[in-house]
């Protein structure tokens, strides 16, 4: 699904030559469900944008569903990201002037899907995630947890095959994030490959891949029992 | 993505900002209408200057005595010696080209007109029969003077309306006799009432037949021969014919003038024009500032929604989707501003159509064309870089950005 063969990533700051990425080699499989955790300038996000080629590796192959997409043009990159990536961000990026419903149709509009489709979807969307009472709300007029849910519902709009979460919960209370994490683990079932960025050890070991990164290498990958996030929640 | 979406999306994010966006639309307009009263005004002074010509008569050609030109001090001059007069039969023998098609000789002089006890200074115009038609003059009673033989002086004329009110008031004035001077006149005819046009009151003139007035100012030269080609075509025809005839008759001595009356609409034509044209284009400029202002607030705007943008391109938008997002507010605005601008525009030309009813006040369709033009072009072209600014965000930047 996911396979990372020798992706390195150095950006020029001023004239040095920095490095995020060194030699990741990496294979998600769908319905893997993989947390990155890691200090802070590891690599993290860097590999996560990678994944969701809103970047290109500076050196290494990336293919992403069978498909070379390491050297795609902007164009086809859009294209790819709009058909099989979902992102969600710790500061739920929710179009204020747009109500939840409308945030949830975006993705859609970009996509091309006529308005009859798209409602039916945004209305399938709205009841999944629970916010069928909240569909004209802006966001503002939304509590955290019900801003991430919108957030979620317009990333999986378009049945993607990766779904990207940096630090879904790091803006959200305990029980609101646990709650969020569940409605992502729902994904995974789906055979979505759930990634999950994030500080929090508690969140990362829900993942049944556990992947520590330092200096832009991944040190170590625990694979955890199958059972694993079940019992963290049971646990708390 | 779909044109209609393209413009929900931007028409909601231009209705998010409205203060900004009333205040772009607003220069807009204003760049639109200043392009559409001005353009209107020139107009408006063309038109009035064309038909003040026009109503003076169509195709005509103005003989007048004498030469303007430079050529040194002449021996007529050193011995006190003026032109030689244009005759009547002078302006009969203009009747022989083919490409002329009526004449009116024009002498004019002024005297007292008197009726009972009443009596007043006037302008006296001697001419033919033929006046009435060659100076489009219009009758409000009566007969005009008679047609036929120019050099017969028979005692009739006829009165402006204003003459006629002042000396007749409420009575009937056709078959009264008044006095010019020391001959007596039977009113035969009352002009109707004309106003002004180009300096000349036909409403305070007393017309007479030529000859008449020959013998009431005792000379024999005529002021101006107003001659009328057959037709438009006819009229450089025309002129030529008469400067030939003329030239004949004078002994092969250039001392006419001939002018058509086009080439002086012409001039003022062409004059006028560009005036418009010079008008507009400055109130153009307050377009390419508009245009200016909506690069200005683009600007902004594309640093205000960076995250916005980055979002975008993680749900999958292209770098030419989000330039034509940008595009779609520009043309929105610059168009919703137009289409205001020109309402406006043409409430001012109305408003002062009203204030000013003589003056034709019309905005020319190219100007409005124009105006219209150059706003949605200024727009557009202002909002290329801000779009294409926004389009190559870097996306993990634009994300990051707090």
């Amino acid at each position: 699904m996911i396979l990372l063969d020798k992706v390195s990533r150095s950006f020029t700051v001023g004239d040095q030559q920095v490095t995020a990425l060194r030699d990741i080699d990496l294979n998600i499989a769908a319905g893997d469900y993989v947390s990155i955790m890691g200090p802070s300038g590891s690599g993290k996000s860097t590999l996560l944008n990678l994944i969701g080629l809103l970047d290109r590796p500076s050196s290494g192959t990336y293919k992403l569903d069978g498909g070379n997409v390491t050297d795609l043009s902007d164009e086809q990159q859009a294209k790819v990201r709009s058909e099989k990536v979902g992102f969600v961000f710790q500061s739920f990026h929710l179009v204020p002037r747009l109500t939840a419903a409308m945030n949830i149709e975006l993705p859609l509009i970009l996509a091309g899907i006529t308005p009859d489709r798209r409602k039916a979807r945004v209305q399938q969307l709205l009841e999944d995630y629970g916010l069928t009472d909240r569909a004209g709300h802006k966001p503002d007029q939304l509590s955290g947890g019900q801003r991430q849910r919108v957030a979620i519902a317009r990333a999986t709009g378009m049945h993607p095959a990766v779904l990207l979460a940096d630090e879904p919960t790091g803006n959200l209370d305990q029980a609101t994030g646990r709650e969020v994490m569940n409605l992502l683990e729902q994904l995974v079932a789906q055979h979505v490959a759930l990634i999950v960025v994030t500080h929090d050890p508690v969140i990362g070991s829900r993942a049944s891949r556990q992947i520590h990164m330092v200096d832009g290498r991944i040190i170590s990958e625990n694979k955890a029992p199958a059972d694993a996030s079940d019992s963290t929640t049971d646990t708390r | 993505m779909k044109l209609i979406d393209v413009m929900r999306f931007s028409s909601g994010s231009l209705l998010g900002s409205s203060a900004r966006t009333l205040l772009m639309m607003l220069a807009m307009s204003i760049g639109v209408a200043a392009v559409v009263v001005l353009t209107g005004l020139g107009e408006g002074a063309r038109r009035y200057v064309v038909n003040q010509f026009s109503s003076l008569g169509t195709n005509l050609v103005i003989v007048l005595p004498g030469r303007t030109e430079t050529a040194g001090i002449g021996p007529g001059m050193l011995l006190g010696q003026i032109p030689r007069e244009l005759t009547l039969d002078d302006a009969q023998a203009l009747l022989r080209s083919t490409a002329i098609g009526r004449v009116a000789p024009l002498t004019i002089g002024s005297s007292q007109i008197s009726q009972g006890a009443l009596n007043r200074d006037v302008v006296i115009l001697g001419s033919t029969g033929d006046l009435l038609e060659v100076r489009h003059m219009s009758l409000g009673q009566g007969q005009f003077l008679p047609t036929g033989d120019m050099n017969s002086s028979e005692s009739v004329c006829v009165l402006g309306a204003k003459i006629r009110r002042e000396l007749f008031g409420q009575e009937r004035a056709i078959g009264a006799w008044v006095r010019l001077g020391d001959r007596r006149f039977r009113v035969i005819g009352v002009l109707a009432s004309q106003g002004e046009s180009m300096g000349f009151n036909t409403d305070e003139i007393v017309i007479v037949p030529v000859a008449s007035a020959h013998l009431l100012f005792n000379t024999s030269g005529l002021f101006r021969i107003l001659v009328e080609a057959k037709s438009r075509d006819a009229i450089a025809q025309a002129q030529r014919d008469a400067e030939q005839i003329l030239l004949r008759r004078h002994n092969g001595e250039r001392d006419v003038t001939v002018i058509t009356q086009d080439a002086v609409l012409a001039t003022f034509d062409r004059i006028l024009t560009a005036l418009t044209l010079a008008v507009g284009g400055i109130a153009a400029i307050s377009l390419a500032v508009a245009g200016i202002l909506i690069m200005n607030v683009m600007l902004i705007a594309v640093s205000q929604r960076i995250r916005e943008i980055g979002l975008l391109k993680a749900l999958g938008a292209t770098a030419a989707q989000i330039r034509n997002l940008f595009f779609a507010e520009a043309i929105l605005l610059s168009g919703i501003g137009s289409v205001v601008g020109l309402i406006l525009g043409e409430a001012g030309v109305l408003a002062i159509g009203k204030i000013y009813p003589s003056l034709p006040v019309v905005a020319p369709w190219w100007a409005v064309l124009a105006a219209l033009g150059t706003a949605m072009g200024t727009g557009i072209m202002f909002s290329v870089w801000p779009a294409r600014r926004a389009a190559r965000l870097d996306p993990v930047m634009a994300l990051s950005r707090s």
